[in-house]
């Protein structure tokens, strides 16, 4: 096993490693805990948090990417394979190898298409039973009970996991706490913990069984599907997370600096500064952004024929458009965040406190670090938390103009794109798109509720007002 | 709101029912249901309809109904077979020595220097009603000398008041073959051409000159000379070819040589014409059975019946087949046989397979996706309509295209390519490796057939059957061929140094790159299927997907490895397809079209002896030889020859595929009333949604309504 | 107010300039002259003499930025960039890769572009103000909670998917619309339909919610509360005083998209078929289209400065404190 390091994922993990180090900043500073703890009074808020981090979970898992050695390689000058593999693959193995010919519908048995199938000599078309879904049935007769079996013995796994883990809970809060556990449990019950226990503790019971159930039924059956080269659909939504994933959060790491320093610095310096940076981003914003887009895209194509040693696989092809789309994406999107801060700024140099450090001749280094950046901090966090779905929509999007993602890569916006044809067949292959549909909706969703309590918490003019 | 969301509805569902009758989607309004019409679409807006410009299929989709060569292809017959259009006959060709002598027909073309046709054309052809002929009492041009101001408030042909006509004369022929030469029209074929016709290189030049020394005004090429083309006399003129060239006639039955009246050259060059679309490139003038009466490329072209056309009638030959399918029933009839034709713009697959199944599209090919729907197998694998289309009285045409897809290989690249045997036996590995019949029946729902060698079937020297087998990649087993297992590919890909896919010294693994432009929804699935295939001689691929420019440079530098590529077939030769193999025609170094670079001195010979002779068992022979060589070699895999499902509906007749002629279209006929009866049963309204959607909003508002009310009563 | 507007203008040049000089390098870091003239050409029977004369023909035969075999301004003058960009400073776009004149096709296309634009913003904003008051009105109820849930639920789905649901059901499955196309007219109405119902409704969600916490930040104000003290009922409240101010920036907030409506939507244009100017640019970029992408980015720009402009005009219209300077 080789392990490899992607453009994107080194980007990814130093991007946990900022938020880890931000977050315990943030514990020791009483002050920027209070509108945290604001959010996580919100039911709303804590359940989309948790969905949130088990899609984060999947992403990470998937960003540990390595190449396989090859099993008949020697042992003194290993080999490996071109095709990289993550974590992930690794842990959910069948899902990615179990193929079938082509398309077959949620839980079924048999392919979608009608085959030439060989019976005793005699050419019969009918529709094939499938090489791996549902074959250690005998007959289809059985796959009714079965279903139901496996839903049912997954529920009660995730029930059984779900309890065991709110037990755990309460013993680990009411130590803390210094109560007894019957005490903790009632104040559970009634609502009185000081923070959505309730919510919490029935989301995370959903997810669990939701996940017990899945992984009992995909031991046996493509839970959604195939696509048309038989791959399982579920494994296709599941690797498409991490791109969205990555789009959204490490475009944002692009336009963040960009944003911070230039908005700040055209409302702080004012004069030429202002000028300059106000006509960087007019013409930016006059451009549309799918021509940028489009253009960067094609130049990455060129650096990559022009450097073909440095991109040997696939994987490394894709992740470097991935990346090169990401920072696109960030240099045309940070305009309006710095057109915010520039304004903010411009309020703050005039209080008292920034006029009187900047006559007792403070650097301005100085007086950006420790008057205006606090000041305007609460506006970036709000920015990156609403831009986050609205990046992950426009992935979809812009495959489907044709420049987005490699055509390659596992992403929810290559799977609309392919399933524009497939709802053309009749009857209709639907669970392509309804996948893509239903895991982008999740992510977006819960990205948009948890935005809005970050929002109501951070921001003073519409917090409170509810 | 409430009352927003009414009137809304309200004026949406009146308006809509006012306005069109029962069809609420129909997407014709204001035209006559029960036209003679035929209603087809385009999915890509055509760049030229310049006959010397036009080439890809979809502007000669137009260009073919408009302008008329002196030859055609017979529509019946098979094989292909060419007729006169405006011709005569068929002019046979005269042949010269160096020294100007008369030949034989027989003589050897080593000693043929020069062929000359001589074409006669038929006498009072006229030329569609056109602005640029228009005369006055006087007998002056009435169009010829206008200023921007008098084009200006124009927006279409049709919008001049006065049109004329003239007799096409042998000099348009001659004119349009000198308009090949224009620096300004980059004609597609010039370069071809010039290789072939006498002068047609110089000609060039000298335009190339004449453009420079007064750039910006118009050339009048009336004032040059083309050695190879010359008027003899009104209905009579001659070209000149280089050497014996057979192949020359089926050029004479592209648009390319179609004759250009001076006239209309002369009044789209007036000043103002360009800038309102007014260009030889937009708005054709034709001799044909339809011209141009509508033209917007971003919405719908408008082909209307020529009041001019020449009276040709309906072909009255045909064999016991066509006349069982009812293709003679029209026989002797005066064509075209409808009034106009309608083409919509389509870009998308589901609105153009939905809009067919609405009724609102005569025919449809089908999107391998729709496939389902449309078509299932019967027991002995012929493919069938299912019952669904049947009741709706649609019909399969089915035909196997002249074209070809393979994969080449850059015979230049060190590790695949070279003639040395250990490189053939690992191209035939990969090639019995690639399943194309998997292949088609998952991405082609069966519309193909595995390809055996580059000749597609239809055209001369194409071997049906076992007999015509690649026994590199397939076997025969009984009167079935059969692809050679799996093992047999693994055992020639160890004979070849890389046992289990592992270089055999060094134990690397073989790593390919496969290059390729697709894109599209279907692109992942495909680079897919093929990194299984070589998957299962452990032989790793990596695909590079790039763009179309990009892909083009590498092809050009020789830098791919494997790379997907097809040809369609230009005519019915099979010198069509082997040139893609000529050695001299690499596309490294002499930029041709030989992508894959292959080279091989045999083969170079056995190519020039066969490319002049003609068709017969001596001709057979050397294909043979030729065929052996490239299925060796194996420079390319042979994918497979695509098959063209096309379905029409019932009231749609006179329809047989026709690869090689282009002006099908004055045969088709239709029924317009049993198309108005169709259309209006298969698209009633489904109204219920409509009052779903009103209970829907009402049930969102009256709570809303009902608690408003509550709390002004509360504060009053 | 005029030396503002000709200072306005003035600014907009070297805008106009920079736009321009970015995409011409970003145009052609990526294509070379030849690969645009073998794009054109066609995949079959290209010679490299055929490529030189097209590029010969179409004026991609000279230096990119600076021609150093010339003297003096004709330097920087007798170079594509310039002799491809000075026009368009008048307006003047040339024409297409297929031939056709681009100033011709722009005014063709703007009203197809605007038949699906103009209803989308107009209804939409009605929706979306009738929306946010409703919830308003309610706020603080569950009625509210569910409103903003229900626009987050709406917002969270991907807009293809409310055009691909629009054509599947309505135009295929229940023939009430056609499912693409456009003509003149009264007849243009039915094709417009689905697509402005489409454009509306995956618009509710982010439209009312935002519009909805304006409102709420207006309703917060204290005179609003001193309305409220005088007896004035609670409708009243709202449709006198909230939404007359509320809808200031609402308005001048859209005043900035107004022009831009001309450019037409990318995906709904070429999803339904519709023959306007943001079709126009997709196809132009997947052909590579320098000329066409040129004169979109252009028109675009200016129709963007003319937004800000406007931006400016009705600020101080709507607020007389605010002075133009």
């Amino acid at each position: 096993m080789q392990p490899v390091i992607l453009w994107t994922d080194a980007l990814v993990f130093a991007l946990v490693a900022a938020v880890a180090g931000l977050v315990l900043f943030i514990r020791r500073h009483e002050h920027l805990c209070a509108p945290w703890a604001g959010v996580a009074k919100r039911p709303m808020a804590m359940g989309a948090a948790l969905v949130l981090a088990v899609f984060v979970v999947i992403g990470l898992l998937d960003s540990l990417h390595y190449r396989e050695r090859l099993p008949d390689s020697p042992p003194d000058k290993p080999q490996y394979s071109v095709e990289v593999l993550s974590a992930f693959d690794a842990l959910v193995g069948p899902l990615r190898t179990q193929q079938e010919k082509t398309y077959s519908a949620p839980l079924a048995m048999r392919l979608y298409a009608k085959e030439f199938v060989d019976h005793d000599g005699v050419a019969v078309r009918e529709y094939p039973r499938l090489k791996y879904g549902g074959a250690h049935l005998e007959s289809e007769a059985d796959r009714r009970a079965d279903l139901v079996r496996r839903v049912l013995l997954g529920g009660a796994q995730g029930l059984a996991i779900a309890l065991l883990l709110l037990g755990a809970l309460a013993a680990w809060q009411a130590r803390c706490s210094r109560q007894s556990y019957g005490e903790w449990l009632v104040a559970f019950g009634t609502g009185g913990l000081g923070w959505p226990g309730r919510t919490v503790a029935t989301t995370l019971a959903l997810i669990a069984i939701m996940l017990a159930v899945v992984i009992q039924l995909a031991s046996g059956y493509h839970v959604l599907g195939t696509d048309k080269v038989g791959q399982d659909v579920l494994y296709i939504s599941l690797k498409s997370i991490r791109t969205g994933l990555v789009i959204g959060t490490l475009t944002t790491l692009v336009t963040l600096p960009l944003a911070i320093v230039l908005g700040i610095a055209a409302g702080y310096f004012r004069g030429w500064v202002d000028d300059v940076i106000q006509y960087v981003y007019t013409v930016l914003n006059s451009i549309p952004g799918v021509l940028l887009i489009a253009a960067a895209v094609l130049i990455v194509q060129v650096y990559i024929e022009s450097n073909p040693e440095l991109f040997d696989t696939a994987a490394a092809r894709a992740d470097i458009r991935l990346l090169a789309l990401c920072i696109i994406m960030g240099v045309t999107s940070w305009t309006g965040l710095a057109r915010l801060l520039r304004g903010e700024s411009l309020k703050l140099r005039t209080l008292d406190y920034v006029e009187a450090a900047r006559a007792f001749g403070v650097s301005h280094s100085r007086i950006i670090g420790r008057h205006i950046f606090p000041n305007v901090f609460h506006l970036v966090l709000i920015a990156i938390v609403l831009d986050f779905s609205g990046l992950v929509l426009a992935e979809a999007v812009l495959s489907y103009v044709g420049v987005g993602v490699d055509p390659g890569m596992y992403s929810w916006g290559n799977m609309i794109n392919g399933a524009r044809l497939e709802l053309a067949r009749e009857p209709v292959v639907w669970w392509q798109l309804g996948a893509a549909f239903a895991f982008m909706f999740t992510l977006v969703l819960a990205a948009n509720l948890f935005a809005d309590g970050v929002r109501d918490a951070f921001d003073p003019r519409v917090g409170g007002r509810r | 709101m409430i009352r927003i969301g009414a009137m809304l509805l309200c004026v949406g569902t009146g308006l809509l029912a006012g306005c069109s009758g029962g069809d609420w989607n129909n997407p014709y309004p204001g035209r006559d249901a029960q036209a003679n019409a035929v209603y087809s679409a385009f999915g890509e807006r055509p760049k030229h309809l310049d006959p010397a410009r036009s080439y890809s299929a979809n502007e000669v989709e137009f260009t073919g109904q408009i302008y008329e060569p002196p030859l055609q292809y017979h529509f019946l017959k098979r094989p292909y077979e060419l007729i006169p259009l405006t011709a005569e006959s068929v002019p046979k060709p005269r042949y010269f020595d160096a020294a100007g002598r008369a030949l034989p027909d027989s003589a050897p073309s080593a000693a043929i220097a020069e062929s000359v046709y001589e074409i006669r054309i038929r006498p009072g052809i006229r030329y569609q009603p056109h602005p640029a002929f228009a005369q006055d009492d006087s007998g002056r041009y009435r169009y010829h000398a206008m200023r921007a101001a008098d084009v200006a408030g124009k927006g279409q042909i049709a919008d001049f008041e006065y049109t004329g006509t003239r007799e096409l004369v042998a000099a348009d022929y001659v004119y349009q073959i000198k308009r090949l030469a224009h620096p300004a029209l980059s004609s597609p074929i010039f370069g071809l051409m010039s290789e072939h016709i006498v002068g047609l290189r110089e000609l060039g030049a000298a335009l190339e000159k004449a453009t420079r020394a007064q750039p910006g005004r118009p050339l009048d090429l009336n004032a040059f000379q083309l050695a190879g083309a010359e008027v003899v006399d009104d209905h009579t003129y001659r070209i000149r070819i280089k050497g014996k060239y057979p192949q020359f006639l089926y050029w004479l039955a592209m648009p390319f040589f179609a004759p250009i009246p001076w006239e209309a050259e002369v009044f789209y060059s007036q000043p103002g014409m360009a800038e309102h679309n007014f260009t030889l490139d937009w708005q054709p003038v034709g001799t044909g059975p339809f011209y141009l009466a509508e033209n917007d490329p971003n919405r719908r072209m408008v082909l209307k019946k020529n009041p001019n056309f020449h009276g040709e009638t309906y072909p009255t030959e045909g064999d016991a087949a066509d006349r069982a399918a009812g293709l003679l029933a029209d026989a002797g009839k005066p064509l075209p046989l409808v009034d106009e034709a309608v083409f919509s713009l389509e870009k998308e697959t589901i609105p153009y397979w939905s809009k067919f199944l609405q009724g609102y599209y005569d025919s449809s090919g089908i999107s391998s996706d729709s496939f389902d729907q449309a078509v299932q197998f019967s027991a002995d694998g012929d493919p069938q309509l299912t019952d669904a289309m049947r009741d709706k009285g649609i019909r399969l045409i089915t035909s196997v295209q002249t074209s070809l897809w393979y994969v080449g290989f850059n015979m230049l690249d060190p590790v695949i390519g070279g003639l040395a045997p250990e490189r053939q036996k690992l191209r035939q590995a990969i090639s019995i490796a690639l399943d194309y019949e998997e292949f088609i029946s998952i991405f082609l729902n069966g519309r193909g057939i595995p390809a055996q060698g580059p000749i597609p079937p239809g055209i001369f020297g194409h071997v049906e059957g076992v007999a015509g087998l690649n026994p590199y990649v397939y076997r025969a087993e009984g009167q079935r061929i059969v692809r050679r297992p799996i093992g047999d590919a693994k055992k020639l890909l160890a004979e070849a140094g890389y046992p289990n896919g592992r270089h055999a010294r060094t134990g690397e693994p073989l790593v390919l790159y496969f290059d390729t432009m697709a894109s599209g929804p279907d692109a992942k699935s495909r680079l897919d299927w093929i990194k299984k295939q070589l998957g299962k001689l452990n032989v790793q691929l990596v695909v590079r997907g790039t763009d179309y420019n990009r892909f083009q440079d590498k092809i050009r530098k020789g830098n791919a490895q494997l790379f997907e590529w097809g040809w369609n077939a230009d005519y019915p030769d099979p010198e069509n397809f082997f040139f893609l193999l000529y050695g001299p025609h690499k596309k490294v170094g002499s930029g041709g079209e030989n992508a894959a670079n292959y080279d091989n001195p045999e083969f170079n010979r056995l190519f020039e002896r066969m490319k002049d002779m003609d068709n017969g068992p001596e001709r057979q022979a050397i294909i043979e030889q030729m065929l052996t060589i490239v299925r060796r070699d194996a420079p390319w895999v042979f994918a497979y020859y695509p098959k063209s499902f096309g379905l029409r509906h019932d009231w749609v007749k006179n329809v047989k595929p026709n690869l090689m002629a282009n002006n099908t279209l004055k045969y088709r006929r239709v029924d317009p009333v049993l198309r108005a009866d169709k259309r209006a049963e298969w698209n009633r309204p489904v109204l219920w949604p409509i009052a779903l959607g009103g209970l829907a909003l009402v049930a969102l508002v009256t709570p809303a309504f009902v608690a408003w009310r509550r709390h002004e009563r509360k504060a009053a | 107010m005029f030396a503002y507007l000709l200072r306005r203008i003035l600014y907009a040049i070297p805008i106009l300039i920079g736009v321009n000089l970015l995409t011409f390098t970003l145009f052609f870091v990526v294509n070379t002259p030849d690969d645009m003239a073998r794009l054109q050409l066609g995949a079959k029977h290209v010679t490299p003499e055929a490529i030189e004369r097209w590029k010969v023909e179409h004026g991609y035969d000279k230096p990119l930025l600076l021609n150093r075999e010339m003297q003096g301004s004709a330097q920087f003058t007798d170079t594509i960039f310039f002799k491809h960009s000075a026009a368009m400073f008048a307006f003047e776009f040339g024409k297409g890769d297929d031939g056709r004149d681009i100033g011709n096709e722009i005014a063709t296309r703007m009203g197809p572009s605007l038949a699906i634009a103009l209803p989308v913003f107009v209804i939409g904003l009605l929706v979306n103000v009738s929306f946010a008051l409703l919830m308003v009105f309610f706020r603080a109820t569950y009625l509210d909670l569910w409103g903003v849930v229900l626009c987050v639920v709406l917002m969270s789905i991907s807009g293809l998917f409310y055009i691909i649901a629009g054509q599947y059901f309505i135009a295929k499955l229940w023939n009430l619309l056609p499912i693409s196309g456009f003509a003149d007219g009264i007849d243009a109405f039915k094709f417009v339909l689905l697509p402005v119902l489409v454009g509306v409704v995956s618009g509710i969600g982010s439209g009312a919610r935002w519009y909805r916490t304006i409102f709420l930040e207006e309703i917060g104000k204290d005179y609003v509360r001193t309305a409220r003290a005088k007896g004035l009922s609670e409708v009243r409240v709202l449709f006198r005083h909230v939404l007359k101010n509320g809808l200031i920036p609402i308005l001048t907030g859209a005043v900035v998209v107004l022009p831009l409506l001309f450019m037409g939507s990318l995906i709904t244009e070429s999803f339904f078929g519709i023959p306007g100017l943001g079709s126009y640019t997709i196809d132009a970029i997947q052909a590579q289209d320098f000329s066409v992408v040129r004169a979109m980015v252009f028109l675009g720009a200016v129709l963007y400065i003319i937004g800000l402009i406007l931006t400016d005009l009705s600020y101080a219209w709507a607020d007389p404190r605010v002075r133009l300077q």
